[in-house]
Parts: C-alpha cells; structure tokens; sequence
C-alpha cells in the first residue's frame, strides 16, 4: 500500500473532503490542517473529532463540513472513540461484511484535548496499539472557551488564565514536549508537521496512515484570535516557528528520529537558525516581553529553544 | 402569532447534521477581496493549499478561482503569492 509519490500538482486537483461554509475564524490555521490531512487521505476515511474550535466550527447544526463519515465525541475521548471505531471495522472484516479493502481511521484533537483532558484515552489508545492516526491541531490554549492556558500553551505566553500584568509575566510553566511522549509509547510512527510546508505535512499524513498500528502527528495550529496577530499572518507564524527551532520538523519511525525539510537544512548550516525574537514579537500573547523589565525573558526563551534544539539534534544523531 | 419552531419530534436522532455546510455562504463576512492577476499567476498553487476554506480552486485548465461565496478575506493568499500576484481590494 505504501509508496505512492504525492506531489502538489496532484493534490491541488484532489476536491477537499473538508467542505466550504464552515464557521472556523478568518485566517484560522485550524481550518487549514484540517484541509491539508483531509487532502493526504488515500481511500475510505472516517473521523473522529473531539470538542473545540474545529468540530464545533465545523458542525454547527444542520450543517457539516465533512464529506467523510464523522463523529463528534466528547472531549476527553476521541482516542477512545477511534479505537472502538478501528476495532469494530476488524469485527466486521473478519466476519466479511466490510464493503472495503481498508478502511483509515483518523482522530482529531486539540491542545486541550490532547495534552490535558484526553491524555489518558491517547495513551491508552495506543498502548492497545490500534491502528489510528491522530492528529493534534495545537493553537497553543483552549481557544473555543476563550484562550485558556493548557499544556500545551508555550511559556510566557499571555492567556485568559495566564495573564500577563504586574503579578505574572504570562503562563510559567514550560509547553510539554508531547510528541517525545508519544515516541516513548513505542507506537509506529510519530511527526510534527507546519502549515507552512503543505507537502512535508502531507507526506507526514500519509505515512501515517499506511504504518500499522497507532501513528501521531503533531501539527502547529496558528489562531489569529487567540495569540493576536492579523489573520494574513498565519502561514507566516506556522514558518516563522520552524525557521526559529521554536516548532521544529521531524518524523520518528520506530523510535528512529530524523529531521525533515527546513529542519534538516538548519542542521546542516545553523546560521539559517533566527531569533526567536522575530517570532515572538509578531504575536500580541507575547507583547509584554518587549518592555525593558521584560527583556531578559525573551533570552530565557531563547535558551529553552537552544537547549531542546540541541536535544532533538542528538537524538538524531543517536538514532 | 410567532412561527412555530422544530420541537424535539422533529429534530433528527442524535442531532445528526444533514445539510452540507455549501448552504451556508460565509463570503459576506469578507472585508477585504483577493483580486488574482493572472498574467503573474505561475500556478505554484500555494494559496490553494493555504487557503482556510478551501475557496481557491484549482480548475481544469490548470488556471485557480477565487470562490466569494465563501471567501472570508483574511488575506492570507495576497500575503503569501510568491508572485505577488493577488491583491487586496476593499469591498
Ligand atoms: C468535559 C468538557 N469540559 C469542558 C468543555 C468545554 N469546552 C469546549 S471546547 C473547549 C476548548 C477546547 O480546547 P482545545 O482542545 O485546545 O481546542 P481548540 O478549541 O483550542 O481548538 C472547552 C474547554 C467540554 N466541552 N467538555
Ligand atoms: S479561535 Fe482560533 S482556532 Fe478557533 S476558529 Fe478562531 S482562529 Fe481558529
Ligand atoms: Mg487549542
């Protein structure tokens, strides 16, 4: 099943099995991931979407964007929901009643879904080792209930539950490194993929879906609304987070970790690596970090980004 | 008297959504409209992919569409042509 070469030309052709007339904001990077993994898709699909931005923009009643079959679970269990999904389409093979060949189960979560509320089922999920992909849309905070901090919400970052002001320069804890969790379930594959690079994040897909068993990928989400910055800029935010090792891309076959795109190209020659600064200072959750009083923070970032940089590029190298 | 509203007998089993969301034209939320030159177009095609809503089609003749009936105008193809070719106009 595997090999099949995608190329954008191609692609472009493919009609979107995420439908227009959904209500997702102007500009939102949601909207854009959830087009992208639709158009990798390579037969019969069905999805599961847990609750957020993307399933209540996407669904709102009557209507639904979705030319698959999709099923809203709650919140904290669309891995569970896909597995049992997964597992009832073996039943039916094995009792030859599946109309198809094969069918690819797909699971869409948030941060918020993901890193806090539905760790578990993930978790779970893939211990079981049911043959899913899942895929993580993270605009960095519970964006649907009105920018909430989450873990997967990057320090210092301003929320509605972080605030940053006299007491608190924004959230204090670190983003967990959620994908390295993953890889440490010893699931079959596992990506981080950027809007900004439409083919890698398609490649990435579907892979995904033609390894057996659990795959992940992790795909940075940028919401204008939520971390403040015009709508026309969100292709530049999703870049500018790879350019500046902030988001870096890279795939993990079997535990193998290896760099991809522009990831290995600032491997190779790091003086293509930038600042983290010209990422931050583009986003108004980060604003407050550009005050003099402030300054030092923003080196504090860069430090973080250096040292996991430098940490992935090893594993890389061990791998 | 007011329109009688659909009471529980009428709304499908487990709030199954049935109308395609095509219905539901969200290009009046636009302020602004991409206007696409076509002489600088070179067919990478990155604004169909970048698109949000899936609203710049790729036809048959190779040539892209800007679809206004859902176009929501964030700009975010005017801002990534490589060609610089779409520009923004106000509505
Ligand atoms: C158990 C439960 N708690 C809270 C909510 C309310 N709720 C709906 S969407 C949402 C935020 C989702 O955040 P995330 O997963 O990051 O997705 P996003 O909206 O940011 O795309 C919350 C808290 C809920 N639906 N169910
Ligand atoms: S709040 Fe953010 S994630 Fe939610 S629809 Fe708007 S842009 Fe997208
Ligand atoms: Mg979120």
């Amino acid at each position: 099943m595997s090999g099949e070469k995608l190329s954008l030309k191609d692609l472009a052709r493919k009609r979107d099995l995420l439908a227009p007339g959904h209500r997702l904001c102007a500009g939102c990077g949601a909207a854009i991931v959830a087009r992208l993994v639709m158009k990798a898709t390579r037969g019969p699909t069905i999805v599961a979407c847990a609750t957020g931005c993307l399933e209540v923009a996407t669904t709102i009643f009557p209507y639904t964007a979705w030319r698959v079959p999709w099923i809203h679970s709650a919140f904290e269990n669309v891995a569970s929901t896909a597995s049992g999904i997964e597992a009832g389409l073996k039943a039916l093979k094995r009792a030859g009643k599946l109309k198809y060949d094969h069918v690819d189960v797909i699971a869409f979560g948030g941060d918020g879904a993901t890193y806090d509320i539905g760790f578990q089922a993930i978790s779970g999920a893939f211990e079981r080792g049911h043959d899913i992909l899942y895929v993580l849309y993270d605009n960095e905070a519970y964006m649907n209930t009105g920018i909430q901090r989450s873990g997967g919400t990057p320090k210092y970052a301003s929320t509605t539950t972080s605030p940053a002001g006299k007491v608190i320069p924004g959230k204090l804890e670190l983003k967990k490194p959620i994908s390295h969790i993953m890889v440490a379930h010893r699931i079959p594959y596992v990506a981080t993929a950027s809007p900004a690079y439409p083919l890698d994040l398609m490649r990435k897909v579907r892979r995904g879906l033609e390894v057996e068993g659990p795959a992940f990928i992790h795909i940075l989400a940028p919401c204008p609304r939520g971390w403040r910055f015009d709508p026309r800029y969100t292709i530049e935010m999703a870049r500018l987070a790879v350019q500046t090792c902030v988001f870096p891309l890279w795939e993990a076959e079997n535990g193998k970790y290896k760099l991809t795109g522009v990831s290995r190209s600032i491997a190779r020659n790091p003086k293509m690596k930038k600042p983290v600064e010209e990422y931050l200072k583009r986003q108004g959750r980060f604003r407050h970090l550009f005050t003099p009083e402030n300054r030092h923070l923003v080196d504090e970032i860069q430090k973080i980004v250096d040292e996991e940089w430098n940490w992935l590029l090893k594993m890389c190298q061990l791998s | 008297m007011t329109e009688r509203l659909p009471g529980w007998r009428d709304i499908p089993i487990g709030g199954v959504a049935f109308k395609p969301s095509e219905e539901y034209k969200t290009g009046d939320w636009r302020v602004f409209r991409p206007v696409l030159n076509k002489e600088k177009c070179n067919r990478c095609y990155l604004c169909h992919f970048y698109c949000p809503e899936g609203a710049i089609k790729v036809l048959d003749t190779g040539d892209i569409e800007i679809d206004y009936d859902y176009c929501k105008g964030c700009l975010i193809c005017v801002n990534e042509c490589p060609r610089g070719a779409l520009e923004s106009v106000q509505e």
